[in-house]
């Protein structure tokens, strides 16, 4: 387990233009029973300072190992990553993760889970619940500070996990398909809370999903990937107003935007699907 | 939750054994069951006060608790290190897990002249054998909760970076709790049924040795009264572990 390096002042500066993440040509191949795949092949993108990048893809796209390699979760790959400049390997303090699935930790209340980065960096009690208090209070969950996670819902649960990697005071939140689990209104309602938390704290936000309206409600930029193996097949900058809201999504720009994006996805999907048949009836030929 | 909803499991319970208690109480007068073999349920609740006073029965109790505490404390040290130890070593474990789980329906019991041999007719002989027939569960229920970890815990834990002592009591082991709880909960039923089987089978000790002694004398309602007390050792630590498991992991 590698230790959090340190992001030096002159190098920010400079990566405020260039851009704070670098993600440099990304190459992945994983070894399988039926041979080498490549998952990720030469992706290259730059996030700025402040800024809200979606990565969307078909599944199968890569979007999820792309994850794991910036988060530092996935070693063993050819390119680089580097925050503010300079190349990281490994988990990286400035980077904060919040996972898919549900990651709250079931045997701690709201208050412990949400400051237990706080009690990993040695902050004494008062002062690490103090703060935590404060982030719970920023995901709207006040009051719900002694129950425990099985007592909430989903969405509930996963605002925990956002406040969680917030106490850490992250540069960057990297999200892999934080609402894959919710509904539709509580996916809309809980995009509202995170755009409002991302445009209160200005964080540098990647998010990883496969849902067309959640990236262009919450994005600066959408990287679209293309299916296996994963690379960039287009960068589209969503020019609507900030701040916004999920009332956005009846606008006709917000439409044009979903239709643009779909447009690119659309060949990727079936060219997934089309795959996936095909694996599908070779497993039943066997 | 008002009062008659809590309190509803403990008396549907009482309730539940009153009336099967009841059902034989009729059976055994009605001469459907052979009394000579089948005590009166009321001859048997009659016992409770009289192995009290003239058996001794409070002092034997507690030693065959203490025993049983003793063993569940080896079983718990040792059974836990070697989980974690299997955990760890993936030849060790891939090498020995089955052999642990063969291991756990062997008839332990029945080594007992190879423990009297080696510790002599005593409580350490008792404890022994004991401690050896409860190990396996406890070893394999340490290694199937800390297996069973989810990931996507691990990796909050590595995207936090977290030392790998930090990783282990902070995140792997309030995962593996409950699991491990089965497994001790597990391992302390079979170390007082082995305690108690010892003693029976030589003679020596706490309850086991009370229970021969009245049913070589034909005292089948002291004999079910004795066991009864049994029962309650083995109620008594399911509380306690019970008590235990929530303080340490209060979800």
């Amino acid at each position: 387990m590698s230790a959090p390096t340190a992001i030096s002042a002159d190098v920010r500066t400079s990566a405020q233009q260039v851009g704070f993440v670098g993600v440099e040509n990304i190459v992945k191949r994983f070894v399988t029973p039926e041979g080498t795949v490549c998952a990720v092949d030469d992706v290259s993108f730059d996030v700025r300072r402040g800024e809200f990048l979606s990565i969307i893809g078909p599944s199968g796209c890569g979007k999820s190992t792309l994850f794991n390699i910036i988060g530092g979760l996935l070693g063993d790959y050819e390119g680089r990553v580097t925050v503010g400049g300079e190349t990281i390997r490994g988990t990286h303090a400035a980077i904060g993760m919040v996972f898919q699935e549900e990651s709250t930790f079931p045997w701690r209340n709201v208050l412990e889970n949400v400051a237990f980065p706080l009690e990993i960096s040695g902050l004494p009690k008062a002062e690490r619940h103090e703060r935590a208090r404060h982030f719970i209070g920023l995901v709207g969950l006040d009051g719900f500070e002694r129950r425990h996670p099985a007592e909430l819902s989903g969405g509930m649960r996963q605002r925990v996990a956002i406040a969680r990697t917030l106490a850490a005071a992250p540069q960057i939140l990297l999200m892999d398909e934080p609402f894959a689990a919710l509904d539709e209104q509580t996916r809309l309602l809980l995009g509202d809370k995170v755009l409002q938390i991302q445009q209160s704290l200005k964080q540098t936000t990647l998010l990883i999903t496969h849902n067309i309206t959640e990236a262009v409600q919450l994005s600066d930029r959408i990287l679209v990937m293309t299916y296996r193996p994963g690379r960039v097949k287009r960068i589209v900058d969503i020019e609507l107003p900030r701040p916004r809201t999920s009332e956005i999504v009846s606008s006709t720009a917000f439409g044009h935007h979903v239709a643009e994006i779909w447009n690119d996805l659309r060949e990727e999907a079936s060219r997934g699907m089309r795959d996936e048949e095909a694996h599908a009836r070779h497993r039943g030929a066997l | 939750m008002s009062v008659a909803t809590r309190m509803a499991p403990a008396t549907l319970g009482l309730g539940t054994l009153v009336v099967v208690g009841a059902a034989l109480e009729a059976l055994i007068r009605g001469g459907a069951i052979n009394r000579y073999i089948v005590p009166l349920p009321s001859q048997v609740l009659l016992a409770f006060e009289r192995i009290v006073v003239e058996e001794n029965v409070v002092h034997r109790f507690l030693l065959t608790t203490a025993e049983t505490l003793v063993a569940g404390a080896l079983i718990t040290i040792v059974g836990v290190a070697l989980g974690l130890l299997l955990n760890r070593v993936h030849l060790l474990r891939a090498a020995c897990e089955t052999w642990v789980a063969a291991f756990a329906s062997a008839p332990i019991v029945l080594m007992y002249p190879l423990f009297l041999v080696i510790f002599g007719r005593s409580a350490v002989t008792i404890v022994m054998m004991g401690f050896v027939a409860a190990l396996p569960p406890v070893i394999l229920k340490t290694l199937e909760g800390l297996a069973a970890t989810r990931s996507v815990l691990v990796n909050v834990g590595r995207s936090f970076n977290l030392t790998p002592a930090q990783m282990f009591w902070k995140i792997m082991l309030p995962a593996a709790l409950p699991t491990m709880f089965v497994g001790l909960r597990l391992g302390l039923i079979f170390a007082m049924i082995n305690i108690v089987g010892v003693e029976f089978l030589i003679n020596f000790g706490g309850l086991g040795q009370l229970i021969n002694e009245l049913a070589e004398r034909y005292d089948l309602p002291g004999t079910y009264a004795a066991i009864g007390f049994v029962v309650l050792v083995s109620v008594l630590f399911f509380y306690v572990t019970e008590r235990i498991e929530r303080w340490l992991r209060p979800a």
